[in-house]
């Protein structure tokens, strides 16, 4: 019986090693390069086909801009909500692709679409407000390789420490608050396999004998390690968040008084009167950023840059930012934000300069291959694995 | 003619509707047609998908593009084996799956037999609503109305202080998913233990007290074994609709409550290692049919 695993896993072993064998470049890169980067994107956006079949994050296709394009490019849209970055790559990989035009795909998904030749490479010149972008967000490590976009940058956000002021009467400056001891019973976490690399995160700074550079990138010695310190915060947990409005009325009904959250957490508990405030510690934060990608087989090509570049302007940035409490990545948005929501800018960090996000260490998608073109670090599956046994 | 020579008459408008003469000579196609859809769908939709269920549990993933591989392996059932997580998980579902079956059986028996055989016709029909009431309301209403009772300033505390006791802090544990799973399912065995109650003739209680056998002597060796059939078809509803659940755990249980239908879960909605979904997705039905193997001997089938 063992002989057959160790039969598939020369297999897919194998397979690794065909597609990595035609990947070194002239640029010296170790990536592999993606089953579709060689397609030409669009030189000039035509007219729209009628129709535009997208999925996205319940809340990122909201009427109140929806209408408004519809009405300019004649493009009907249809959006399929997803509740997960994982569910968005079921959608694109399931039912042979075709389908769907676009995905509003986190960066813990980019390199899975990319990879499995789900998403095609996009035109970033047919996007005009591409140039107003923080840089940063031009070309990140999720979206673009070897300087080839596989989407366009849309929002982004960090994942800060939430806790209670009644609690915590001085704010914690250390994500060690949500490992220590004497926080027990009133720790949370998001329930989710990425919740590791806030983990790693901590371990960078607390144990740099592990040698952690990205929380994303671990050889086998530094994930034990981070499961261990993940096994040992569990004791202090009495429940991880599944979905924001559960944290949200955990930190209500005092079953929780801190742990990781999202911008959107702490404003909707602000509102409602909860004495919380939230904080990006000394070690920095793990964040998310939003990337519209274009399928591979879309049907509707010209809708979805029509798409791309209405989504990318200030105003609609400034919009999406506020409804759904996230980042906007154009730096032109800030002024809309105020029109809006006066102190709206500054609340959402959107002005902040390119240092503060160099602190945000933003979710990508865990690769067998580390930065330095070593084949030791932990890939995405075995992190899930290993949040099945962090949970118990 | 064969028709003509037995001298039945030909069924009126027979030219106007060819097909109709023709069923009437050959019944069996008839029946044939009849039973054609319903027992394709069964073949292909639900045993198809069964038998798919089983197959794919033998293949993998390519770990980074988590695309399925079609090699031949056991793999995914040595790494529920090997790793102890699983028995963990395997024992906790089953676990609470038992427990919720017994406490529902404990509450539900004195409650149907109530039912049946004490109360008025009025107040059979009022329990009767009041049983299957709950059943109008959606199921995550039902669970988030327990979130409210339990969790730290929920009803459950918010009592116990108002009477000088310390608050119970067992929201968001697995001792909230027992008293929210035995809640949820109780309608379940309350109507099947209601019909077997129902069922058991007047005249063996009256032979019983005839005989001399008090009344509780009469529930143990007349009553019980008579329902036992109503409970056990009754249970196989309350154990395997635990045995599968996978939102309560979510939404109820604390830190360490996950379930067999969460890691399938998490493993097609977050991994798309829909193999080893697939591979732990076999356990539940394995239990099943062994559950349900001693629930025939046991006669529920014929009380269901």
């Amino acid at each position: 019986m063992k002989f057959g695993a160790v039969v598939a896993v020369a297999m897919v072993t194998g397979l690794l090693a065909t597609a990595c064998g035609s990947s070194n470049t002239s640029t010296g890169s170790k990536h592999r390069v993606p089953p579709t980067a060689s397609m030409k994107p669009l030189d000039k956006v035509g007219a729209g086909e009628g129709l535009l079949n997208l999925i996205a994050w319940e809340g990122y296709v909201d009427d109140s801009w929806k209408k408004s394009f519809e009405q300019t490019t004649g493009c009907q849209v249809h959006a399929q909500y997803a509740g997960s970055s994982d569910e968005m790559v079921s959608l694109m990989q399931n039912g042979g692709g075709g389908q769907w035009d676009m995905v509003s795909a986190s960066g813990d998904a980019d390199l899975r679409l990319i990879y499995g030749g789900d998403v095609k490479p996009m035109n970033e010149k047919l996007i005009s407000d591409w140039q107003n972008f923080q840089t940063y967000f031009k070309n990140p490590q999720y979206n673009t390789i070897d300087g080839v976009h596989y989407g366009i940058s849309l929002q982004w956000g960090p994942n800060v420490l939430l806790y209670n002021t009644n609690k915590f009467k001085i704010a914690p400056t250390s994500w060690s608050a949500v490992y220590d001891n004497s926080n027990k019973g009133l720790v949370t976490a998001y329930d989710y396999p990425i919740t590791i690399a806030d983990a790693a995160l901590y371990l960078s700074k607390s144990q740099p004998s592990l040698g952690i550079k990205d929380p994303y990138e671990l050889t086998k010695k530094q994930f034990d390690a981070t499961v261990a310190l993940l096994m040992q915060q569990r004791q202090l947990i009495k429940k991880y968040w599944p979905s924001a409005s559960e944290e949200i009325s955990m930190f209500q009904n005092g079953d929780a008084f801190i742990g990781a959250a999202w911008p959107y957490q702490t404003i909707q508990l602000k509102a409602a009167g909860a004495p919380v405030a939230d904080t990006i510690p000394s070690e920095g934060a793990t964040g998310w950023g939003d990337t519209w990608m274009l399928a591979t087989k879309a049907p509707h090509p010209n809708c979805a840059y029509l798409w791309t570049q209405y989504v990318s302007t200030a105003k609609v940035q400034a919009e999406q930012a506020l409804f759904f409490g996230e980042t906007p990545v154009n730096t032109k948005a800030c002024g809309e934000m105020e029109a809006l929501q006066a102190g709206s800018c500054a609340q959402y960090h959107a002005s902040e300069p390119g240092s503060y996000i160099d602190t945000i260490h933003f979710w990508k998608t865990p690769e067998t291959t580390c930065a330095d073109g070593s084949e030791n670090c932990i890939p995405y599956d075995q992190w899930v694995s290993a949040w099945t046994t962090i949970k118990g | 003619m064969a028709v003509k020579a037995v001298g039945r008459p030909r069924p009126k408008g027979g030219g106007a509707v060819p097909f109709a003469a023709l069923f009437w000579r050959l019944p069996w196609l008839r029946s044939l047609l009849l039973l054609t859809p319903p027992l394709a769908w069964f073949v292909v939709i639900y045993f198809a998908s069964l038998v798919l269920l089983l197959v794919t549990a033998f293949w993998t993933t390519d770990p980074f593009t988590t695309q399925v591989v079609q090699v031949w392996n056991t793999s995914n059932f040595e790494r529920i084996l090997n790793e102890p997580v699983y028995h963990d998980i395997v024992g906790r579902t089953v676990l609470l799956a038992v427990l919720v079956t017994l406490t529902d059986a404990a509450l539900a028996f004195p409650f149907a037999y109530y039912m049946a055989r004490v109360a008025s016709r009025r107040v059979q029909t009022l329990l009767f609503a009041a049983v299957l009431l709950p059943l109008w309301a959606s199921y995550l209403a039902r669970v988030y109305a327990w979130i409210l009772i339990l969790n730290h300033s929920g009803l459950l505390n918010w009592s116990l202080q108002s009477i000088g006791l310390p608050p119970a802090n067992i929201g968001y544990t697995n001792v909230a998913m027992w008293v929210v799973f035995s809640y949820i399912w109780l309608p379940f065995m309350i109507i099947p233990t209601y019909a077997a109650l129902e069922r058991v003739p007047e005249s063996l209680l009256e032979a019983s007290a005839d005989l001399g056998a008090r009344r509780w002597r009469t529930i143990r060796d007349i009553v019980l074994p008579l329902a036992l059939p109503g409970v056990v078809a009754g249970s196989i509803f309350t154990f395997s609709l635990t045995l599968g659940d996978y939102i309560t755990p979510v939404l109820v249980g604390g830190a360490g409550s996950t379930f067999i239908g969460n890691v399938v879960f998490s493993n097609i909605g977050i991994a798309n290692n829909i193999p080893f979904a697939a591979a732990l997705s076999t356990i539940p039905v394995a239990i099943m049919a062994v559950y349900l193997f001693i629930a025939q001997r046991l006669g529920a089938f014929e009380a269901l």
